[in-house]
C-alpha cells in the first residue's frame, strides 16, 4: 500500500504555507501581536494595580446588578477565598487573558454570525469550518500561534480566540434565523432597510441566544487560557501546569479551585447579563 | 385611475418556475402541475382593479393563495410574472429603495397573528413605520398616539404587547398600519385569530373607521360571512386563480359556477339579502279609479289589497278588499276608504331587519325608493324563499312573467 501510494506530504505543505505567511505578512502579524498584547496588558494593569478589596467589592456589586443575591454572595466568598489562598494576582492575569480573548471572539464572532444568518452560501462555508475549529484538539492551535507570534500571552490569546469563537458565531446565526418570519415580514412591510431590520428587530430578538453563545465562548476561552500556559501565558494555568509537572497535589488543587471559582463566576455573570436585559425589555 | 391594478399576476413556488407557464396556459390543474413538475402554483394569472376608497375582499379556502396574493402586492413575495400598479406605478420593476418608499408611504399591513414586536412597547410598535423613516421622535410619538386613539387604545402606550388581549393586540396592529397614514391597507386574515364576538366588534369598528378614513382596503378572509359584511366587492379564489369577482349580492345571487354556489350555500343570507332581492311586483291602482274597478282588479290578480299610487308611482296608501267592498255599497271613493298607514321598507333594508314587520303585517310590505316611489312588495313567503336561495336574478319590473300571488291573506 505505502509503496503504491506514497504518503501525501501534508505536514510539509502546512509548514511551507505557514512559513510563506510569516515571510510575506510578517508586518500584519506584528500589528496584531501589538494590539492583542497591549489589550491584555491594559486589563492586567487595571486588575493588578487596583487594590484587591476594591475589585472584590466592584465584582460583587456587578454580580448583584446582573444576577441575584446568591450570585453576589458567591462572588464575594469566592474572590475572598482566592485572595486568601494567594492566587489573586494570577487570577487577575487569567481574567485579563479571558476577557481579551472573549472580547475578540465577540467583535469577530457576532458580525460573522450576522453574515452567516443573512447569506446561506456564507453559512454553508462557515459551518464546516467551525466544526473543524472545534473538533481539532485545542493545543494544536498553539503550534502555528507560536510560530507566528512566539511564546507568551499573544499566541495564547489567539489560540483561545480560535477555539472559543465558534459558539458565538453559531448562536448569533441561529438567534437571527430564529426570529419569527412574521416579524421579519412586518419589518419589511413597513419599509425598513436591511440595517434597520437588523438593529431594530433581529438583533434585539436574537439577544438572548447571542448572549448564550458569548457565555459559551467565554467559558471555552477560560479553558484554553489554562492550556495556553504551556506556551508561556501567565496566570492560574501556569500554576496548575507547574504543580502537575512537579506532582504537587496540594498546590494543584488550590490553583485548580481558583480556576473553578473563576469559571463559575464568569458563567453566572455572563449568563445573567443576557437574561436580565431580556426581562427588562419584555 | 384605479388605486391598485393587478394584471396577470402569477406566483409559482419552486426551482425554475417558468416550467409551469405552459401548463398554466393549457389550463392544467394545480394538482397536475405539482405532480408533473414539483412546482406549487401560489397565484395563477390573477387580474383585478381596486378603486380608491373601496374595500376589496379576497376570499377562499385555506391554501387557495390569498396570503401569497396579498404579499405580492407589497412584494414581500416576488412575483413570477405579471404587473402590479399602485397609482399607476408598476412596483414590480422598482429597485429596493423605491419599493421601500412605496411601502412606507402608501402600503400599511395588518397580519393574522398580529406580528407585533415583542421587545417594543405598544407605542414603540405603532411608531415603527415612522421610525424607519427617521421622523423626529416627538412627531412620531404624536402620530402614534393619534393612531392608538383611533383604535380606542389611549392609555396603553407603555404596555408590552403580551400584556394585551388578542383583540387589543390586533388594534395595535391596526394602529401601527394607520400611523403612517397610508392610502392602502393590506389586511391578511386580520380578524381570523380573534374570538367571534371580538371579531364582530372589530369588523364594525373597521367599517366605522372606514367611513371617515376612506382607505383602499385589501381584506383577506376565509370567512364568507365576514367577506359579505365588509366587502364592497369580493374576489373568490380557488387554487390560486380568481373564480369570480362581484358585489356580495352578485356573488350570492349570481354564482359564476358550481364552486361558488357551493361556497355560498350555507351563508346567512338574511344578513346580505335586501328587500330588493326578494320583492315582487306590486299591484297598484290610482285614485281616479272607482271601487268597482278596484274590486275587479283584485279578482283578476287574486289579491286582497292594492297599493294606491299617483301618476309618478309615488306611494299614497293601500286599499283592502273589505273596505273597497263597503265603499262600493255605500258609494264612497277609494280615497275615503284608503289606509294611509302602510308598512314600508327601503330597497336596501336587509332581510334580518324586516322579519318582524313582514311577519306581523296583514298586507304585503311596500318597498319604496327615491321620492317614495313604489318599487315592489315583499310577501311573507318571499322572505323565506330568499333565505332558501330563491332570489330575483332581475329586477321585478322586468319580470312580468314572475307576477304571482301578491297577498298572503
Ligand atoms: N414559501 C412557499 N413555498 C412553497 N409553497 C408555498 C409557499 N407559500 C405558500 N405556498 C403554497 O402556495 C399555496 C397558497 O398558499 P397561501 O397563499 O398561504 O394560501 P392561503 O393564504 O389562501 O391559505 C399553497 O398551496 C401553499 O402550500
Ligand atoms: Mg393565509
Amino acid at each position: 500500500m505505502s509503496e503504491l501510494f506514497p504518503k501525501l506530504p501534508l505536514d510539509r505543505w502546512v509548514e511551507r504555507l505557514v512559513q510563506y505567511l510569516d515571510e510575506h505578512f510578517g508586518l500584519v502579524f506584528d500589528v496584531i501581536s501589538a494590539g492583542i498584547g497591549s489589550t491584555v496588558d491594559l486589563f492586567s494593569l487595571i486588575f493588578t494595580s487596583l487594590p484587591d478589596w476594591l475589585l472584590i467589592i466592584g465584582f460583587t456589586l456587578l454580580a448583584y446588578k446582573v444576577g441575584r443575591l446568591r450570585v453576589a454572595l458567591f462572588t464575594l466568598v469566592g474572590l475572598l477565598l482566592i485572595a486568601n489562598l494567594g492566587y489573586w494576582e494570577h487570577s487577575m492575569e487569567t481574567l485579563a487573558l479571558v476577557l481579551t480573548a472573549g472580547l475578540i471572539s465577540i467583535v469577530i464572532g457576532v458580525p460573522a454570525g450576522i453574515w452567516c444568518a443573512r447569506n446561506d452560501s456564507v453559512r454553508n462555508v462557515v459551518t464546516p469550518l467551525l466544526d473543524f475549529m472545534q473538533t481539532m484538539p485545542a493545543f494544536v492551535y498553539l503550534i502555528p500561534a507560536i510560530f507566528f507570534f512566539g511564546l507568551g500571552k499573544v499566541p495564547g490569546v489567539i489560540a483561545s480566540v480560535i477555539f472559543a469563537m465558534p459558539p458565538t458565531i453559531r448562536l448569533t446565526n441561529l438567534g437571527i434565523r430564529q426570529v419569527p418570519k412574521e416579524l421579519i415580514e412586518a419589518s419589511d412591510a413597513f419599509g425598513s432597510t436591511s440595517w434597520q431590520k437588523l438593529f431594530k428587530v433581529q438583533l434585539p430578538l436574537a439577544k438572548t441566544t447571542i448572549m448564550a453563545g458569548v457565555n459559551q465562548s467565554i467559558m471555552l476561552a477560560l479553558s484554553m487560557v489554562v492550556i495556553a500556559s504551556m506556551i508561556g501565558a501567565k496566570g492560574l494555568g501556569a500554576d496548575v501546569y507547574r504543580a502537575v509537572t512537579q506532582i504537587n497535589i496540594g498546590t494543584g488543587f488550590e490553583a485548580g479551585l481558583a480556576i473553578v471559582i473563576m469559571a463559575i463566576l464568569l458563567d453566572r455573570i455572563t449568563q445573567n447579563m443576557g437574561k436580565k436585559k431580556n426581562v427588562q425589555e419584555g | 385611475m384605479p388605486k391598485i391594478k393587478v394584471e396577470n399576476l402569477t406566483k409559482i413556488f419552486g426551482r425554475q418556475p417558468h416550467r409551469a407557464f405552459d401548463y398554466l396556459k393549457q389550463g392544467r390543474s394545480k394538482q397536475d402541475i405539482f405532480k408533473e413538475t414539483g412546482l406549487t402554483v401560489g397565484v395563477n394569472q390573477v387580474s383585478f382593479e381596486v378603486e380608491a376608497g373601496e374595500i376589496f375582499v379576497i376570499m377562499g379556502l385555506s391554501g387557495s393563495g390569498k396570503s401569497t396574493l396579498v404579499r405580492l402586492i407589497n412584494r414581500l413575495i416576488e412575483p413570477t410574472a405579471g404587473r402590479i400598479l399602485i397609482d399607476g406605478e408598476d412596483i414590480v420593476g422598482m429597485n429596493a429603495e423605491q419599493l421601500q418608499q412605496v411601502r412606507r408611504k402608501k402600503l400599511g399591513m395588518v397580519f393574522q397573528k398580529f406580528a407585533l414586536f415583542p421587545h417594543r412597547t405598544v407605542l414603540e410598535n405603532v411608531e415603527f413605520g415612522l421610525e424607519v423613516q427617521n421622523i423626529p421622535k416627538k412627531e412620531r410619538e404624536e402620530k402614534a398616539k393619534n393612531a392608538l386613539a383611533l383604535v380606542g387604545l389611549s392609555g396603553w402606550e407603555n404596555s408590552m404587547p403580551d400584556q394585551l388581549s388578542g383583540g387589543m393586540q390586533q388594534r395595535v396592529g391596526l394602529a401601527r398600519a394607520l400611523a403612517n397614514d397610508p392610502d392602502v391597507l393590506l389586511m391578511d386574515e386580520a380578524f381570523s385569530a380573534l374570538d367571534p364576538l371580538i371579531r364582530k366588534d372589530m369588523q364594525d369598528e373597521l367599517l366605522e373607521l372606514q367611513t371617515t378614513m376612506q382607505k383602499t382596503i385589501l381584506f383577506i378572509t376565509h370567512d364568507l360571512d365576514e367577506a359579505l359584511k365588509i366587502g364592497d366587492r369580493i374576489a373568490l379564489m380557488k387554487d390560486g386563480a380568481i373564480v369570480q369577482i362581484g358585489t356580495p349580492e352578485e356573488i350570492l345571487t349570481n354564482p359564476a359556477n358550481e364552486y361558488v354556489e357551493k361556497f355560498v350555500e350555507d351563508v346567512d343570507r338574511s344578513k346580505v339579502l335586501a328587500a330588493e332581492h326578494v320583492m315582487k311586483r306590486a299591484e297598484t291602482i290610482t285614485l281616479d279609479k272607482g271601487p268597482r274597478v278596484a274590486l275587479q282588479l283584485m279578482k283578476d290578480r287574486g289579491v286582497s289589497s292594492l297599493y294606491v299610487v299617483d301618476k309618478k308611482k309615488r306611494l299614497i296608501g293601500v286599499v283592502k278588499a273589505d273596505a273597497v267592498n263597503a265603499a262600493s255599497r255605500e258609494a264612497k271613493t277609494l280615497e275615503d276608504v284608503m289606509d294611509r298607514e302602510v308598512p314600508t321598507v327601503s330597497a336596501n333594508t336587509l332581510l334580518n331587519e324586516m322579519f318582524d314587520l313582514v311577519a306581523f303585517s296583514d298586507i304585503p310590505v311596500a318597498v319604496t325608493g327615491e321620492q317614495n316611489r313604489l318599487l315592489g312588495v315583499v310577501v311573507k313567503g318571499a322572505v323565506l324563499g330568499g333565505l332558501a336561495g330563491k332570489v330575483n336574478r332581475k329586477t321585478p319590473s322586468d319580470a312580468e312573467e314572475e307576477r304571482q300571488v301578491m297577498a298572503g291573506e
